[in-house]
């Protein structure tokens, strides 16, 4: 019964994200208004995390496994891809690892910075 | 095989998981980073559709039900995000700071390497968005005039490349604290490299699944701001 009830909620949290979805015109996926509300929910207390955390840590595990027919169907898209794939090879891993490094520099750099000042940010 | 295949409602997911399971079992054997089980069970499903002669969309109709978890799965990121609200307070502008950095080097990156590489205006629009989440990534290039379809492929190798590679980064980079490792990975590769980051550890996952919604929010705002150089 745990699972059921666990399942509904957010299930039933991401047809309200779709609702929200259909009357706000913003290029914001309903999944991200979805995380939103849950959040909402968590930190208000509305919601106890034990209420939905068996089926979340469940379905944030087998996340990887959603994206494989996305990804299987850039077999499809290989023609309108073709005439650039070799410049995209070039671009998508220069871009990655200066955005990833950039981002984690800066972040590391004011968490190191604040440590020393005596902020506490311990976890 | 595709008459059998088209009137099947488990063989997309059968074949999906089964390929997944196989990349997990290579990963452990080999622990390298190259074999990753997401990027393995894609070059399997891949082969073995070429091989069969199977239609995508045949493939496609059955393993729907895996992308149709996948709104579900975002809106419980909620849940580590929430275990970890506590170094989310102390850490505001960590977030704001980093994950700003972070969005407005892609945006620049996307804007020089379309000079360097000569992609075209349209082109460069659609890559714009291109570090964040499928979903955010396709309306935005499609909304600045780009090609959603070549939006979504980009993305999506972006963010394998992230899963991959996200380990050999923060160590070349000397990324190490946790807080930073998983703003930087939700980041530059979304969800498919928060995947990556969730398996480092709680703190780094639920950094990630944070990234990848403000980010997102981010690159809504500034990428209509950048998609007016023109390249």
């Amino acid at each position: 019964m745990r699972y059921i009830f666990e399942f509904c909620i957010i299930a039933a949290i991401s047809f309200v994200a779709e609702v929200i979805k259909y009357f706000l015109p913003l290029p914001v996926p309903a999944s991200i208004y979805g995380l939103i509300i849950m959040l909402i929910l968590l930190i208000s207390g509305v919601l106890k995390v034990e209420k939905v955390s068996a089926v979340a840590d469940f379905l944030i595990k087998i996340m990887p496994l959603m994206f494989i027919p996305a990804v299987v169907g850039l077999v499809e898209s290989y023609t309108a891809i073709k005439p650039i794939v070799i410049r995209l090879i070039i671009f998508v891993p220069v871009s990655t690892v200066v955005v990833m490094g950039v981002c984690g520099r800066v972040a590391q750099a004011i968490r190191t910075r604040q440590k020393r000042q005596g902020v506490d940010i311990d976890e | 095989m595709n008459d059998l295949v088209q009137h099947s409602a488990y063989f997309g997911v059968v074949i999906s998981v089964a390929a997944y399971a196989l990349g997990i079992l290579i990963k452990k054997k080999f622990k390298l980073a190259i074999f990753n089980p997401l990027f393995l069970s894609i070059i399997f499903i891949i082969a073995f559709l070429l091989a069969g002669d199977i239609e995508y969309a045949n493939y496609e109709k059955s393993a729907n039900l895996l992308s149709y978890l996948l709104t579900p799965a975002t809106v419980c990121l909620a849940v580590p995000l929430y275990r970890q609200i506590e170094v989310l307070k102390k850490n505001k502008l960590v977030v704001l700071l980093g994950l700003g950095s972070g969005v407005v080097s892609s945006l620049v990156t996307v804007f020089i390497l379309s000079i360097l590489l000569g992609f075209s205006n349209e082109m460069f629009v659609t890559l714009l968005p291109k570090s964040v989440t499928t979903a955010i990534g396709m309306e935005v290039a499609s909304e600045l005039g780009g090609d959603s379809t070549i939006a979504a492929a980009v993305i999506i190798v972006t963010g394998i490349v992230g899963n991959m590679s996200a380990d050999i980064i923060c160590r070349v980079f000397r990324i190490k604290d946790p807080v930073a490792i998983g703003l930087a990975v939700g980041c530059s590769s979304h969800a498919v490299g928060t995947a990556r980051a969730l398996e480092m550890g709680e703190v780094q996952g639920a950094m990630s699944s944070l990234a990848v919604a403000v980010s997102g929010i981010m690159t809504v705002i500034l990428a209509p701001l950048f998609s007016m150089l023109s390249v």
